[in-house]
Order: structure tokens, then C-alpha cells, then sequence
């Protein structure tokens, strides 16, 4: 029932309506402003981001944040919300941060002024208003998938999924994140032969359990780095968390950490194609089997794969070798070459360590705009590439750096 | 903005026992008084600004807390909380301040000369003296909830209010997010500054967000009289001084209070206050004065006595080592305080707080001379 009132603020007369929306929870968006009044209000909110340095910061204007700043989805997740893990992290000179997640796959549609342009930014390009994202996981495509094993040590292929129609890690409810492991857990069950496997709850788990997942590099802990918890991500923790592997271990799926789902499939030595093969039948399989009980995954044709941070998007996908580059990490053109390839390095921790031992994790740079196979391709391609400088290095020849090949195919 | 828990309409559409937190592991104040009744009875229920029951008990499911330590487990996000979760709150409330009921009243007594002595502490023994309590500014809604623009003009009134006073109580602000090295290196040294909470009972509360943005610190050209701004309630103002007068630091501290509370009141934003509950804070455990009055004091000897825990019950005192709540004790020094919120004024608080640690040097004095102290054991007080 609108009932005009009156509030004066800084000499403007702002002329308010009290409007019922029938989802709003929040009585504060309960107030829809009007006029110019709208703009100033809005200004005394807009976050101070003189000191950061992230993609939400580089993209969010006085302009877009008045826009979007009452908008709601229709689960109720806010503008604020969604970008408060960048207001709370300024970010690293050196390293640029996201700074924004979505809480549910509707936050791509209803922000997207501000998620937009950080996508475009984040995936070098890719411009979310025109282009149209390949997904393709047909790893029969894939060739000269087989490394040599004295160079590269493992081989790993993850990405995320996401159940339609429950809120993602930083929004979801505790109801939501448990129906989430039902969903996924159940289908799970389903899956036969090398696939057969196991979940392993987090609140549930004994100790017994907990310290052989520890000695198999499965476990994950409840998020530390601000950049996550000042997401919402940790809350509840360990409440519907769990840990799901195949007996070979070779197939592994995280439960509501980051995202709904992360998938990975992963083996000793350098057989990329089998990681791949794996990699793709236990996803469609899993697929099939959600899609079996009346579930999807979250996808669309412009953005691929929806995953709570916008940097996971499209593929979602890191291809990745463990791989010993001793001789050619010490060339001063490794990066040039690296970038050329469209391959970033990592230390054998994962992001942000250091190489031990001349081994460094080598994968795809690129998430968003290719296909899982023309990703994957692009690692194997990358990877031999890398080897043969090694090896040349090796018999004392020179190396050459390759010309950068084209991003968007 | 309530964090993380905006969609409480839709929560509604799952039962019960789908949104029910496991709270089998947990050991705090919050998780011992709910029940999937009261979560149920509670849960599609808001205040006018928007804080829900999951936004007040987050933090508690979030930590579940020490074996030995009981947290509280639940925050308030406006004054509204305590009235529209009353039938979680008021359980808590009375555990945690010793089985005050819903019906009891609050004693507020800031009228420093009501304190008898307290200026004759020996400072041989009594290094400091200090007395701090919170404030929150009616109208807006508390640190856990608050928007960037509340935050703001909390600060902007509270520098308005703090950069007018004379006098005694002459000073400056220091905004954090545009101090200088220098006056942050100064801020230092006189242990004046305070940090980003990184406390999980504190984030999980959501009460660093925007760090810095609206946070500072006032004090006065004497440094005796300070007031921290948006760090876990709208205001901590602290009055405190070397040596062994308390009662000078008392009254500093009340006539600062006063002055203070009549420059917001003129702007008709005065402080959070009910008589049942006295000072509204953004932590139950904070209800009632939200005073905590002591010193740092040498009891080397007391200390190792095998009475000193029983002694600091009677007297309703507790220890803490010189860093602040959950440190250790440095060369026999202990810091001493009032142990009670709610439920007695501010010069109850430290008329106690005087008349034990009095007491106690007197101990201390006694064990020195190598004489008995059972004699001087009070009762309960």
C-alpha cells in the first residue's frame, strides 16, 4: 500500500513511496526513491575504491551503482552484497582480483552493467554482449594427448558445476547447500565401473578417514583467504560440505566449497588424453544422472558454465600438468613463451607458490570463449612445445619463441 | 545491509528442519537456549530494517566456540533485535548476566561523586587505571548491519560531537583510512590505535566490512580521554591515566560521557538506552553500563596464592593478562576488572572494582611480609 512520505536529507526534500514488493526481504529496498534524490542518496553508499585495485573497482561507476544499487534478484541477493568481497579486499598491485561473485546465476542477468565489462576485462576481451561461448567435451578430439613421463610428472583436468535453481556458495541457504549435496551425492551413487566411489561428508567423516584424504592431497579446509569468506562463502561451515572420489582415485568432486561442484579428474604421469577421457564421461554421467531426477546444471549460451566467481566462467576449466622445466624456467624468454602459448605458470602448490625443483604446474590461461577441447588442445599443444625446448636445451640448441596463437577461435 | 542473509522471505519456503543449524558441536550461550521450536517460532521475523534470526545467530554457528570459554553466540543488529528475537535473547541475556529476568530493571549512575574514594590506590602497585564503555546513536542500526552510509554519518556526527568539546576534553580525530604514517606510528606507541578485527566471532558478524571506510579514533590533547569509532559498537569511549587515581579516571570519564550524550541528543540522535536493558550494544554480553573499570596491577605473590580465583569471585572481579582478554599475565602483573554488566550501575561497577583491588594490594603487602591473608578474605559480595 504506497503511503507518501516525507524525509529531508542534506536540504533535498526527497519525496519517497512505500512499496510492497513481495519478495523484498529487505525493508531498507522497501524504500524506491524517485527523482535525481535517488542519485544522491545512492552517493552516500558508493563505496570508497581509491585504494583498490580490483576488476569490480576498474568497472564500477557512481553511475552504474546508483542503476543497480535497489535491484534485487529474485532470491533477494543485492548489488552490495555481490560486491562486497571487492570493497573488503583492495587487492595486490601486482595481482588483480575479480573483487565481485554472483549469489546465484540470476546476479549475471540482473548486474549486469557491472558483471559485464568485468568479464570482458577478466577474459581479455571476450565481450558477453555479442559473443557466444562453445562448449564441447568430446575429448575423442583431442590428439597427441600422451606426454613424456620423464618430464611430466601428473596431469590434471578440473572445473565447476552448478545446480539450477538453488543459490550459489555466497547466497545459498543452509536448506539450499544441503539439497545441493543430496542432489549431487545421490547421482553420484549412480555412477558405475572405473567411476565407482565414495562420499565422505565433512561433518561425518572419522578420523581415520580425514587423515587418508590428507595423505591423498583430497581434503580441503574451511576457506581462510578474505577474498572467500568476506564472499559469505565459509558460512555454516562444515554443513553440507563433503569430499566425493572414485576408488582408483582418479576421479574426485568437492561439494559447496567455492562453488556447488568442482570435478576433478587427475593421474600420475603424463597420459593428458586418459585425465580428458575421464574427465568428460564422469561429467556427462553425472549429468545424465541429475537430469535423470528432474535436475540441470546452470549454462547458457553467452556465459557457458555459471560458477560463483566470474573469472571460473565458460569452461570453468584448468588443464594442467606437473611438469620438471629446469632448464628452459632459467631462459629469460620462459614467459614470453608462455604467453604466446596461452599457458600460465604456477608453483606445484597451486596458485600463488613458488616452483620447487625446476617443477612448475603449467595450464591454460584462457576459461571463457573456447571449448573444453580447444582448451585442453591448447595445454597439449603448449606442454609439447615446452618439453621440446626442455630437451633442446638439453643438447645445448637454441629454442625458438612461437608466434602467439589466436585466442578467440 | 543484513550479510548474507537478505532472502528471508524465501528461506520460508523450506521446512523447519531443512534450514535448522547443526549445532552438535557447539559450546556458546547462543546454541544452548535454541531450539528448532524457537528457530521456527522466530525465523520469518525481521526487524523494520531488515536483521533476521540468521543474521543474529551467524556468528554463533560460525564459532562453535571453546571448551573452557563460553562465547555468547549471537548479536544484535539494531535496537529493534532485542525487543523482536526477545524469546532467544532473553535466555541468553540471563545466562550470561547472572539470571537477570525479563522483568528486571537496569540502574544507570553516572554521577562520579557517588563513588566513595578510589583516589588513593598505591602506585606502587597499581601501574594504570582505565574505564571504558560503548554507545550506540539512536536511529541508526548497529555495526553488524549497518550500511556504508550509516557508517558514515555515525562518523560525521560523532566528529561533529567529539571536535566541539573544550577544555579537558580538547582533541582530534584520526580517521583511518587517511591518517598519516606519522600519526599512525603515534597512534601506536600510545597503544591508542585499534586494528581491522580479524576475530572470526567479529567477522563472521560481519563488523569489518568496508574496512576502514567511517572508522577513526578521537582522543584528547591530553591522552587521557579517547573514543573509538565504528570498530565493534558506534562508540568505545575510553578514559584512562597512569597510576592509581580511578577516580579521577572516573570522572573524566563520566562528565566526558555526559557532554558527549548532550551535543547527539541536540541533534536528536542520542544514545541507545532502555531501562531494562540500560545501554543497547551490539553484544549482549555488553548490555547494562557496558563498563568494564580496571588497572593494571602487581600481584606477584596474590596471584600464585592458592585462593586469588576464589578471592576474585567474591569480590566479582576478573583477571586478564595486560594485553586485553584472552593474554597472559607479564612479570605478575594483572589487569583487574569488574566482572557484572547488567544489573548494577556504573558506580556500583567501580566502587567494586576500587574496594577490591584495594583489598587486594593490601594482600599483596601482607604476603610480602611473609603473614596470612585468610583472615582478610571477604564474604560474597
Amino acid at each position: 500500500m504506497p503511503s507518501p512520505s516525507l524525509i529531508e536529507s542534506k536540504g533535498f526534500v526527497l519525496l519517497t513511496a512505500f512499496t510492497f514488493f513481495p519478495e523484498g526481504p529487505n525493508a531498507y529496498l522497501k524504500y524506491h526513491l524517485f527523482f535525481i534524490s535517488h542519485f544522491y542518496l545512492c552517493s552516500s553508499e558508493y563505496p570508497d575504491l581509491r585504494q583498490h585495485n580490483n576488476c569490480m573497482a576498474s568497472n564500477l561507476t557512481p553511475a552504474i551503482y546508483a542503476k543497480l544499487c535497489d535491484k534485487t534478484t529474485p532470491n533477494g541477493y543485492t548489488l552490495d552484497q555481490a560486491i562486497q568481497t571487492g570493497v573488503d579486499n583492495p587487492g595486490h598491485p601486482f595481482i588483480k582480483t575479480v573483487g565481485m561473485v554472483a549469489g546465484d546465476e540470476e546476479s549475471y542477468e540482473v548486474f549486469a552493467d557491472l558483471l559485464d565489462p568485468i568479464i570482458k576485462e577478466r577474459h581479455n576481451g571476450y565481450d558477453p554482449c555479442v559473443m557466444k561461448h562453445p562448449t564441447d567435451l568430446d575429448s575423442s578430439k583431442i590428439h597427441s594427448g600422451q606426454f613424456d613421463d620423464r618430464y611430466v610428472l601428473s596431469s590434471r583436468v578440473r572445473t565447476g558445476r552448478s545446480i539450477r535453481g538453488l543459490s550459489l556458495p555466497p547466497a545459498c541457504t543452509r536448506a539450499e547447500r544441503r539439497e545441493v549435496e543430496r542432489v549431487v551425492v545421490d547421482a553420484l551413487a549412480g555412477l558405475k565401473g572405473d567411476l565407482t566411489g565414495r562420499y565422505y561428508s565433512l561433518t561425518q567423516m572419522t578420523e581415520k578417514e580425514q587423515q587418508q584424504l590428507i595423505d591423498d592431497h583430497f581434503l580441503f579446509d574451511k576457506p581462510v583467504s578474505p577474498l572467500l569468506t568476506c564472499a559469505g562463502m565459509a558460512r555454516d561451515w562444515p554443513d553440507a560440505r563433503g569430499i566425493w572420489h572414485n576408488n582408483e582415485k582418479t576421479f574426485l568432486i568437492w561439494i559447496n566449497e567455492e562453488d556447488h561442484t568442482r570435478v576433478i579428474s587427475m593421474e600420475k604421469g603424463g597420459n593428458m588424453k586418459r585425465v580428458f577421457d575421464r574427465f568428460c564421461r564422469g561429467l556427462k554421467e553425472v549429468e545424465r544422472l541429475i537430469q535423470e531426477r528432474g535436475w540441470e546444471f546452470m549454462w547458457n549460451e553467452r556465459l557457458g558454465y555459471i560458477l560463483t566467481c566470474p573469472s571460473n566462467l565458460g569452461t570453468g576449466l584448468r588443464a594442467g600438468v606437473h611438469v620438471k622445466l629446469p632448464l628452459l624456467s632459467k631462459d629469460p624468454r620462459f614467459s614470453k613463451i608462455l604467453d604466446n602459448l596461452r599457458l600460465q605458470k604456477r608453483g606445484t602448490g597451486g596458485v600463488d607458490t613458488a616452483a620447487v625443483g625446476g617443477v612448475f604446474d603449467i595450464s591454460n590461461l584462457d576459461r571463457l570463449g573456447q571449448s573444453e577441447v580447444q582448451l585442453v588442445q591448447t595445454v597439449v599443444d603448449g606442454v609439447n612445445y615446452l618439453i621440446e625446448c626442455e630437451k633442446r636445451l638439453e643438447r645445448g640448441q637454441d629454442i625458438k619463441v612461437p608466434p602467439p596463437i589466436k585466442q578467440f577461435k | 545491509m543484513p550479510f548474507g542473509n537478505t532472502h528471508n522471505n524465501f528461506k520460508l519456503n523450506y521446512k523447519v528442519e531443512e534450514e535448522y543449524p547443526d549445532l552438535s558441536k557447539h559450546n556458546n550461550h547462543m546454541a544452548k537456549v535454541l531450539t528448532k521450536e524457537l528457530y521456527g517460532k522466530l525465523r520469518d521475523k525481521q526487524t523494520s530494517s531488515g536483521y533476521t534470526l540468521d543474521d543474529v545467530i551467524q556468528t554463533g554457528i560460525d564459532n562453535p566456540g571453546h571448551p573452557f570459554i563460553m562465547t555468547v553466540g549471537c548479536v544484535a543488529g539494531d535496537e529493534e533485535s532485542y525487543e523482536v528475537f526477545k524469546d532467544l535473547l532473553d535466555p541468553v541475556i540471563s545466562d550470561r548476566h547472572g539470571g537477570y529476568k525479563p522483568t528486571d530493571k537496569h540502574k544507570t549512575d553516572l554521577n562520579f561523586e557517588n563513588l566513595k574514594g578510589g583516589d588513593d590506590l598505591d602506585p606502587n602497585y597499581v601501574l594504570s587505571s582505565r574505564v571504558r564503555t560503548g554507545r550506540s546513536i539512536k536511529g541508526y542500526t548497529l555495526p553488524p548491519h549497518n550500511s556504508r552510509g550509516e557508517r558514515r554519518a555515525i562518523e560525521k556526527l560523532s566528529i561533529e560531537a567529539l571536535t566541539s568539546l573544550e577544555g579537558e576534553f580538547k582533541g582530534k580525530y584520526y580517521p583511518l583510512k587517511s591518517m598519516t604514517d606519522a600519526e599512525q606510528e603515534q597512534l601506536i606507541n600510545d597503544h591508542f590505535l585499534f586494528d581491522k578485527p580479524v576475530s572470526p566471532l567479529l567477522t563472521c558478524a560481519g563488523m569489518a566490512r568496508d574496512w576502514p571506510d567511517g572508522r577513526g579514533i578521537w582522543h584528547n590533547d591530553d591522552k587521557t580521554f579517547l573514543v573509538w569509532v565504528n570498530e565493534e559498537d558506534h562508540l568505545r569511549v575510553i578514559s584512562m591515566q597512569k597510576g592509581g587515581n580511578m577516580r579521577e579516571v572516573f570522572r573524566r570519564f563520566c562528565v566526558g560521557l555526559q557532554k558527549i550524550e548532550e551535543i547527539f541528543k541536540k541533534h536528536n540522535h542520542g544514545f541507545m538506552w532502555n531501562e531494562h536493558l540500560g545501554y543497547i550494544l551490539t553484544c549482549p554480553s555488553n548490555l547494562g553500563t557496558g563498563l568494564r573499570g580496571g588497572v593494571h596491577v602487581k600481584l606477584p605473590k596474590l596471584s600464585t596464592h592458592a585462593k586469588f580465583e576464589e578471592i576474585l569471585t567474591r569480590l566479582r572481579l576478573q583477571k586478564r593478562g595486560t594485553g586485553g582478554v584472552d593474554t597472559a599475565s607479564v612479570g605478575g602483573v594483572f589487569d583487574i576488572s569488574n566482572a557484572d554488566r547488567l544489573g548494577s550501575s556504573e558506580v556500583e561497577q567501580v566502587q567494586l572494582v576500587v574496594d577490591g583491588v584495594k583489598l587486594m594490594v593490601e594482600m599483596e603487602k601482607k604476603l610480602e611480609k611473609g603473614e596470612a591473608i585468610d583472615s582478610m578474605i571477604p564474604a560474597q559480595k
